[in-house]
């Protein structure tokens, strides 16, 4: 009996424990979230830092954001143009194609990519800072490493999220144009005007910027945080890494229903 | 990795991704030169503006000339009030006629400009006054009906 009700408490324990955790995790990352601002002046009057952190994780992701995009928008275009077509609208495709990538696609899959290659990266690095002791030397010399090392990688996550959902954007147009014109035969014409009739500029393609900078915020802040919490051993630095990309996941999904829902109702 | 490379390699990322957006501006989206040109704002009044939109086209002979700006209600009169910004291209007499017409057959509504024979022209702030209300469909099959009921008597 005894044995029983063990187990029974220490399970009750363990989500009890889990859930403060979380929360005191939470506002140790919103307070780190404000350092930042504070300390934000330094990114831009240094702003060779920012740019150094851009090329880290905007150029180095150009590769497999192209890549990726130009295979969604040709599985768009296919799988698009195959129910299309049963009903007799096979011109909409381009709209299809459209549509899904500007208001949805290109913002939530470039930040699931930028999570995990950019934001593992972030916290790797951060992470190993903070083990050898990199971070607690700056602050010995005066220099404080919130404003040196962290606040330039915010600030150009924050920049390049946006720049690099409308590459997606723009190349998955394009691969559903490779299927659907040149292989499947819709007609170009019909193509491009339909989709010029029906994307309007502010509210599906200014909607998409703006639910990209959304998660370049929350993605490049729960990369940093990892990072900066994490136990200085590479066993924590690497189970920090994959807490990014699964905290920065589920945000990015859950940030997207709710900015939906608010655009959709204007 | 030096300097100079690093600068020329953000450089041309932030030049791919200014000009993926422009394209997605100007060729996907429907920002054209027509928005940004000037224009000139003209009111009519409507009983029933049916599907009418902020937005939605104002067409003289099926070509866009201008957009609708703004729909709002008279309390006073109890009818719609719309503004339209005309392109100042085009300039249409002071008897126009504005008709709200549905583009193909369950698509959205635009506003049909149809020139009249004065010779002054509208200018900015001027009211359209001849206008001819959206097609309700209700209000068609109760007509169709009544007229049925009232052929079998």
């Amino acid at each position: 009996m005894n044995v029983n009700t063990n187990i029974l408490l220490k399970f009750f324990e363990k989500i009890g424990h889990s859930f403060s955790s979380r929360t005191l995790r939470l506002g140790a990352a919103t307070r780190l979230f404000f350092l930042i601002l504070v300390y934000s002046a330094d990114s831009f009057k240094r702003i060779h830092l920012t740019i150094r952190e851009i090329y880290f994780t905007g150029v180095m992701s150009l590769v497999i954001i192209i890549v990726s995009a130009f295979f969604v928008g040709m599985v768009l275009g296919l799988q698009g143009y195959y129910t299309l077509q049963k009903y007799g609208s096979s011109e909409a495709i381009g709209v299809l194609v459209a549509l899904s990538l500007v208001r949805e696609l290109g913002p939530v899959v470039t930040a699931l990519l930028f999570a995990g290659r950019a934001g593992t990266a972030i916290t790797a690095e951060i992470g190993l800072m903070k083990a050898t002791e990199q971070l607690s030397a700056m602050e010995m010399m005066a220099v404080s490493p919130i404003a040196r090392i962290i606040a330039p990688r915010f600030w150009a996550g924050v920049i390049t999220m946006p720049i690099l959902a409308s590459i997606f954007s723009m190349v998955g147009v394009l691969g559903g144009y490779v299927v659907a014109v040149p292989i499947i035969g819709v007609d170009e014409g019909a193509f491009w005007s339909q989709m010029q009739a029906n994307v309007d500029f502010r509210f599906d393609i200014v909607n998409g910027l703006i639910k990209s900078v959304v998660f370049g915020i929350a993605c490049t802040i729960i990369a940093l945080f990892e990072g900066f919490d994490a136990p200085p051993t590479a066993e924590g630095v690497s189970r920090a890494t994959t807490r990014t990309v699964v905290t920065s996941s589920l945000a990015i999904l859950a940030l997207d229903f709710v900015l939906t829902s608010f655009m959709i109702s204007g | 990795m030096d300097k100079i490379k690093l600068d020329a390699w953000v450089g041309i990322f932030v030049a791919i991704g200014v000009i993926s957006l422009l394209g997605l501006a100007m060729k996907v989206g429907n920002l054209t030169s027509n928005d940004i040109r000037e224009t000139y704002m003209v009111t009519a009044n409507f009983e029933n503006i049916g599907g009418l939109k902020p937005r939605a086209p104002v067409k003289g002979a099926g070509v866009v000339v201008g957009r609708v700006n703004s729909i709002v209600f008279d309390t006073e009169a109890y009818h719609a009030i719309v503004s339209i910004d005309i392109d100042k291209r085009y300039v249409f007499p002071k008897d126009t006629f504005a008709n709200i017409y549905t583009a193909g057959l369950l698509g959205e509504q635009y506003i049909g400009l149809e020139a009249g024979g004065e010779e002054k022209n509208l200018e900015q702030g001027d009211r359209i006054t001849q206008t001819q209300d959206a097609v309700v469909l209700e209000k068609l099959i109760s007509q169709f009906l009544y007229s049925k009921a009232s052929e079998e008597e």
